[in-house]
């Protein structure tokens, strides 16, 4: 039985969207880490921020609250994971084609590092055009409208596009 | 006339609009700038500080490393609405926002410790005890000072962070392991922009040659041995990174002495530049005249 609070409790608090992009869920996007039985009775989530100065947790952490509370579950606790920082290797397979069909280019796979950060002077290779497919694309800025995307343009299509940093 | 017939929208129903949050915030009281309500970036962490280290000292040390970022966040702020391209807006504007986002972790940290709130921490201290470097604090004078100045700093805190990734304190150690991937990506945009104005024209090559040589004098307080440190940037890290980039940009590293401390003392100590009151008036004069204001 306990378990399957829990497992209820995940349920509802995996259809919490993103308020940056809220076509996608903190599932999708791995931000919702788990999702426990308190020794109390009620439920512990925990979610971890994508960017240190990530603006929408708290609307995140309120959010999955309500759903959770308005779904009859009590003793909500929504705590904060920071270790292991998150990483855009952790957004789904589900959540990779909604941010695709909505136009946004998913990461490519984050770097994986032993040792000292190394200098990047060149530029990464951009992403496919989301709307046309070209490869023919390019950077356009590192930073976009969000912490979590950058900024390209489809040389093919003349579209401009964003993506999904890969970190 | 009768209102139009809205298919399927019943008003009633939960929209699924995360936006509608923010009235039920106020409803709860939340504050959006500073105060109560700008939930704890720790909430939920464990803050128990390990046996063996001083708390004080790790208070200390996470208040000056916080206060590097909240300082130098807000001049990044500042140039917000000035820059000469949109990219840059943002690209500056996000990097303000990451380092607010560490500031924030790493006052609640410290002030976890001190039973004071993060917003106490920003708002209600006075300049002599905060611990920010002067190197935080400078007032860019160009573009080229800002870049220049963000390469050195990223540079820096992003050595450090390295270090503090394995710090003894887990909290402090899991707020770098974080912020290490934040620091790469300023350093990086720093990097390359130095390259582009030093490997420019006439013009763009001496005023960034002059912004370094006016920046460098900060660079000596960065590695100053630090009593409550609990981990360390390599120096030789920090050089090999900005001679490979001054090499790439065609500029000639500095040789000007660091900026002198004030009797044997530093803005680790609390010794700030002039700069640093006309921050805090600009930073503070909201919370301070309105300090039970909501939003």
């Amino acid at each position: 039985m306990v378990t399957t609070a829990a497992s209820a409790a995940y349920d509802v608090a995996a259809t919490t969207p993103d308020p940056e992009l809220p076509l996608l869920t903190v599932a999708d996007l791995g931000i919702l880490r788990s999702v426990d039985n308190s020794p109390s009775g009620g439920v512990v989530v925990t979610i971890t921020p994508t960017y240190s100065g990530c603006p929408a947790m708290h609307e995140i952490s309120a959010d999955v609250r309500r759903r959770l509370e308005r779904a009859g579950f009590a003793q909500v606790t929504v705590t904060t994971q920071l270790a292991p920082p998150w990483s855009s290797d952790w957004i789904t397979d589900n959540g990779r084609r909604k941010l695709a069909e909505a136009g946004i280019a998913p990461p490519s796979p984050a770097p994986r590092r032993t040792g000292p950060v190394p200098l990047t002077l060149g530029r990464a290779p951009s992403p496919a055009c989301p709307r046309c497919g070209s490869a023919d694309t390019r950077l356009t800025a590192e930073f976009s409208a969000t912490a979590c995307k950058s900024l390209y343009r489809c040389t093919a299509c003349s579209e401009p596009f964003e993506g999904v940093k890969a970190l | 006339m009768s209102a139009p017939e809205l298919d399927g929208l019943d008003p009633s129903e939960d929209s699924g609009n995360p936006f509608d949050l923010l009235a039920e915030d106020h409803d709860e009281g939340h504050r959006w700038a500073f105060g109560t309500g700008f939930t704890d970036p720790l909430a939920g962490i464990d803050m128990s500080v390990a046996e063996g280290l001083g708390p004080g000292a790790l208070a200390r040390y996470c208040l000056a490393l916080g206060d590097d970022a909240l300082i130098y966040s807000h001049r990044l702020q500042q140039w917000v609405a000035g820059l000469p391209e949109l990219e840059e807006e943002t690209a500056v504007a996000n990097i303000a926002l990451d380092l607010l986002g560490q500031a924030r972790m790493l006052l609640a940290r410290a002030g976890g410790i001190t039973g004071q709130t993060e917003d106490q921490l920003a708002f209600f201290r006075e300049e002599k005890d905060f611990r920010n470097v002067r190197l935080a604090e400078h007032a860019d004078r160009d573009f080229a000072e800002l870049v220049v100045r963000l390469l050195m700093f990223s540079t820096w805190r992003l050595a450090l962070f390295e270090s503090l990734s394995s710090a003894a304190d887990p909290v402090l150690a899991a707020i770098a392991a974080k912020g290490v991937n934040e620091l790469a990506y300023h350093r990086d945009y720093a990097a390359r922009w130095v390259i582009r104005l030093g490997d420019g024209t006439p013009l763009s090559h001496s005023k960034t040659q002059a912004a370094l040589d006016a920046l460098w004098p900060l660079a000596g307080e960065l590695f100053k041995p630090d009593p409550y440190a609990l981990g360390r940037a390599d120096q030789g890290a920090f050089d090999a990174v900005l001679d490979i980039v001054l090499a790439t940009a065609g500029l000639d590293r500095p040789t000007a002495a660091p900026l002198a401390p004030v009797d044997g003392r530093t803005g680790r100590d609390g010794i700030h530049t002039e700069a640093m009151g006309y921050i805090l008036a600009e930073l503070q004069s909201v919370a301070r005249a309105y300090p039970d204001a909501t939003w």
